[in-house]
């Protein structure tokens, strides 16, 4: 093994990680613009990296890095392009092509919206659920095929299949390259910030008995790419609100799971063990909105609760008037029964489980097959001292849940039940 | 592009209850904004007659190629500059005909 101080090509994984990182999404959004093919911009930026780990090792990192894998990937994306041209009788069309390229080099502002309309693209509505998933994990994320496979939990080739069936769509049905228009755009940057809630979602509340019971590198991509989201569209008031609320759940991570991989719920948790910095930028982004004055969307909202809870030094000391009320808000822009089922948890410390259940009961119809309806029940059933009914509710939960830690969770309440098994 | 927007019939429920003029006045729209390039509705599915002439003599058969719950009902063909653009046009052509519309690309045209 080379001695890392005496190698003076260390660090450049590190380089190249943080490079990779940085100027993925830039390298193939203005590469998919200049090119109109998604798909040529994706290889062309995949073998300009591979480019600058030979390249880099030998002669250095260039002064500009993003610039160097720009230049690279678009020259051999227009080899790729002068190549099938050549083979296909299509040199009329390289030669436009080339005159493109020998223009005046785009102006930084404009190559930042590159990022802009690659997220819009592959977030599109008339794309599948899952391919804009993968899509967006793969163009803007810039993670490989394999991890996203290894991520959801399905085989490579299948993931393969989906991403290049979704490019195919793209090309083919004519998705366009551009940011919606004034009037489409609230509900096309919803579908962005569904994508990337997506994708936290699977990162946090991981399913799969085999699986890791929180999937960090997924939480960790979803909060970046919010970020970037964030950062393009600064005035957005969900972009904000959903930053702030991955930044409130990420915060609690490692003290949501016990060393024996079960869960521990929010009144139990270590708050010491919570990472203070995420919390403070959460909160100084929840702070931001509520300045702002205009009313708040769903994740703002969701933001606002987390705010609250991580607000409070001591589970007791949480303000559950604050939290229901935030409920009763949310409810008005989500009437949804998941959302009247978290609002009676935060009845049940206001007015006791008794009220509380009688909530629950009520949403029983919609929401049977759904774990977190069955746990939330047993737990109010076990603080009336229920325990017949409430393992019943255990069971039933247990029999739906898919989460590691939360199944250990949810079989040691039932085991401490008093009474006969 | 050229779009074909398929208005989706439905067995459980043929009858058209569009709203009277809606789909007239959605077709005025279409060669005032210069989109139209043909369109119109079609008769019941079993009033469809199939030709294969793939053996060489070809062979008429009675009724529709597929028996389906959900059949072609019938179209437009648009021309619109993307998606993002025939599918606004297809939510107005599902209002008007108050059926579902399927969207799709030609690969070309003749």
């Amino acid at each position: 093994m080379a001695d890392p101080v005496a190698d003076p090509t260390a660090g450049l994984d590190e380089v190249l990680t943080r490079v990779h990182r940085e100027e993925w999404a830039r390298v193939v959004a203005t590469l998919a613009r200049r090119f109109g093919d998604l798909g040529v911009a994706e290889d062309a930026a995949a073998e300009a990296f591979a480019t600058a780990v030979e390249r880099w090792r030998a002669d250095g990192v260039p002064p500009n890095p993003g610039a160097w894998l720009t230049t690279t990937a678009g020259n051999k994306a227009l080899d790729r392009v002068r190549r099938e041209s050549r083979r296909d009788a299509k040199q009329r069309q390289a030669h436009m092509l080339t005159d493109q390229l020998s223009g005046p080099p785009e102006p930084t502002g404009a190559v930042e919206d590159e990022r802009l309309r690659l997220l819009f693209t592959c977030a599109h509505p008339a794309l599948a659920v899952e391919a804009r998933v993968a899509l967006t994990l793969r163009m803007v994320g810039g993670l490989t095929v394999a991890e996203i496979a290894h991520a959801f939990l399905v085989q490579e080739t299948t993931m393969a299949q989906r991403i290049t069936r979704a490019k195919t769509k793209i090309k083919a049905a004519g998705i366009p390259w551009r940011v919606p228009a004034e009037e489409d755009l609230p509900a096309r940057i919803d579908g962005v910030l569904t994508v990337l809630y997506l994708v936290f979602n699977e990162g946090y509340l991981a399913s799969g008995a085999d699986s890791d019971p929180v999937r960090a590198e997924l939480t960790g991509e979803a909060i970046r790419l919010t970020r970037l989201v964030r950062e393009l569209l600064p005035d957005d008031g969900e972009a904000a609100g959903l930053l702030a609320l991955m930044l409130l759940i990420e915060a609690r991570r490692t003290a949501r799971v016990s060393a024996d991989g079960a869960l521990v719920p929010l009144d139990q948790q270590d708050r010491g063990a919570w990472d203070r910095a995420l919390v403070a930028e959460g909160h100084a982004l929840v702070r931001e909105r509520l300045a702002s004055g205009r009313p708040p969307g769903r994740y703002q909202v969701l933001a606002a609760i987390n705010a609250v809870h991580t607000d409070a030094a001591d589970a007791r000391d949480t303000d559950w008037s604050q939290v229901a009320a935030l409920y009763d808000q949310l409810a008005r822009l989500d009437p949804s029964p998941v959302v009247a089922l978290n609002r009676a948890i935060a009845v049940a410390e206001l007015d006791g489980p008794q009220v509380a259940l009688a909530q629950v009961d009520a949403l029983a119809a919609p929401l049977d097959g759904y774990h977190a309806f069955h746990a939330t029940r047993a737990d109010l059933l076990r603080r009336l001292g229920r325990s017949p009914e409430a393992r019943e509710a255990y069971d039933r939960a247990l029999g739906l849940a898919r989460n590691a830690a939360e199944t250990a969770y949810l079989t040691r309440r039932r085991d401490e039940l008093a009474g006969p098994q | 592009m050229h779009y074909l927007l398929t208005v989706i019939g439905d067995t459980d429920n043929p009858a058209d209850d569009s709203a009277p003029g809606a789909i007239d006045a959605f077709n005025d729209r279409l060669k005032t904004e210069g989109r139209w390039v043909f369109g119109g509705g079609l008769t019941d599915p079993r009033d469809a007659t199939v030709a294969d002439s793939r053996g060489g003599e070809p062979v008429f058969t009675d009724g529709p190629f597929v028996e389906s719950k959900e059949y072609l009902a019938g179209f437009w063909v648009v021309t619109a500059d993307d998606l993002d653009v025939a599918l606004a046009l297809s939510a107005d052509a599902s209002r008007a005909c108050h059926r579902k519309v399927e969207v799709r690309p030609f690969g070309g045209v003749a």
